[in-house]
């Protein structure tokens, strides 16, 4: 019997009901831990706002809103996503604006020698056996990374050496375990984990790498939805953002 | 600490136990079927069934999302008739993890519907059982063992589910976060500590709850075969 109340009980665990307003923000998972700051801030200068946070790759967070999700406001990691989601016309007019810019570096192990590594063309090197960088075809950093190989004449030479990471994350952990020599990752990725590794030079884009924040077209609270996109680009927002390695776009 | 692993724990047995109660019902029916009847493209079918074993999660997810989503005829629907909004909310995890989970009891289902004897059917039906109570006392008491086997599997998976509920359900902490994706946000933000925390109590609950289903269902299978 007590096994069936238990049965019972796992079925039954309630959610906790809505109250006031809710809103839904989408946003790319490498801006999660600043997010959730600004979002808490929000709330407390919003009474009865509470904001929802629907972290994921951009990728994924554009199929969701293309296909009807409940997203409010749309927070990508590279314009790419973004021109996606205004050319289907996903978007309120006029509301996107970029919030942020981030950096492209090439990071070692900590522990590496301190060999002094200061542009690209190293990376042909026969020390650099292995380099992790995101996939291109899915990771905003990878595609920056490949675009940025490109365009000094190394793609050739690197491809070979290359370990695509199925998220920025993943490359970082991979140097950060010395499982391959350097990889190519954010700054504000690097930032987050100072122990385990070490910037060795900016990586120079062709573009530059900004975040840019609009809001959804079938948004049910297009006011408020609003107010956050300004909150997160004002002052407010960006005192937070700098503190996690952001800089102003 | 004990508090971030709570809410989404109990989030995901919810989901878990939705999903496999509906993959089993689902499971049960399709493998009896296959089982009992030999119909012109059988094997076809069966195979259509397993194929969510077989897509990647995150494509079936995506699948999930063109076919429930509001944009679409079906999740129109549901949505202005029932009130069911299924993206982005804990019911369409349950979906998620039930189409992901159901080739587990179906297979499960098929294998034991095919191994019961079919002269107790026989017998059943010469003392005056008709299908039903043939069904309800004699073969899926007898098919039961296999079925809580699969079902057991199902529940695992279902706990375990990640791409595709992160399609359909999202990553929404308190709502849809379940284990394996609050998991993966602990990764992404940097908190190896949050995660090797969360994957052991989610490892223990998992294997807790196994341990004590199959306990379950050696004594229900005993009960069972008395009358």
């Amino acid at each position: 019997m007590r096994t069936w109340i238990g049965v019972g009980l796992m079925f039954a665990v309630a959610s906790a009901p809505a109250a006031g307003q809710e809103l839904v923000v989408s946003a790319a998972a490498s801006l999660t831990s600043a997010f959730r700051e600004i979002g808490s801030a929000f709330e407390a200068e919003h009474r009865g706002v509470k904001v929802v946070f629907n972290f994921a790759s951009s990728d994924i967070l554009l199929a969701q809103i293309a296909k009807g999700a409940p997203a409010d406001v749309f927070a990508s990691a590279d314009q790419d996503a973004m021109n996606r989601a205004e050319a289907d016309h996903l978007l309120q007019p006029a509301t996107r604006r970029d919030f942020a810019s981030n950096r492209l570096v090439l990071i070692v192990p900590a522990k590496a020698a301190p060999v002094a590594v200061t542009e690209l063309a190293a990376l042909s090197q026969a020390r650099f056996r292995r380099i992790a960088v995101g996939s291109p075809q899915t990771v905003p950093a990878g595609r920056y990374a490949k675009d940025a190989l490109e365009r000094a004449h190394l793609w050739a030479a690197v491809a070979p050496k290359l370990v695509y990471a199925q998220n920025v994350r993943q490359a970082l952990d991979y140097v950060a375990h010395e499982e391959v020599d350097a990889g190519f990752v954010y700054a504000t990725d690097a930032a987050s984990l100072p122990a385990a590794v070490k910037v060795a030079f900016d990586a120079p884009t062709a573009t530059p790498i900004s975040y840019p924040i609009a809001v959804v077209k079938d948004s049910r609270n297009r006011a408020i939805a609003a107010a956050f996109a300004d909150y997160v680009a004002a002052a407010s927002g960006q005192r937070i953002l700098a503190r996690f390695g952001f800089r102003v776009p | 600490m004990l508090e971030a692993a709570l809410t989404p724990l109990l989030l995901t047995l919810k989901i878990a136990a939705w999903a496999t109660f509906l993959a089993a019902v689902a499971g049960v029916a399709a493998g009896w079927l296959l089982a009992r009847f030999d119909f012109a493209g059988r094997d076809i079918v069966d195979a259509m069934l397993l194929l969510p074993m077989v897509m990647p999660p995150t494509v079936l997810g995506y699948y999930l999302l063109v076919v429930l989503g509001r944009r679409s005829a079906l999740g129109h629907w549901l949505e202005t008739n029932l009130g069911l909004e299924l993206v982005f909310s804990w019911k369409g995890a349950v979906i998620a993890a039930a189409v992901v989970a159901f080739p587990l009891v179906f297979k499960a289902a098929r294998a034991a519907f095919e191994a019961v004897d079919r002269n107790l059917e026989s017998a059943g039906r010469t003392l005056g059982y008709n299908e039903l109570t043939l069904f309800t006392r004699v073969t899926f008491p007898l098919a039961w063992r296999g079925i809580a086997a699969g079902a057991m599997l199902a529940f695992a998976r279902a706990m375990g589910e990640f791409g595709a509920t992160l399609m359909v359900a999202g990553n929404i902490p308190g709502r849809t976060q379940t284990m394996s994706i609050a998991i993966y946000e602990a990764v992404y933000a940097g908190d190896d500590a949050l995660a090797n925390y969360l994957v052991v109590i989610a490892s223990l609950v998992c294997v807790v709850l196994l341990v004590m289903a199959s306990a379950i269902v050696k004594r229900g299978h005993l009960r069972l075969q008395r009358p």
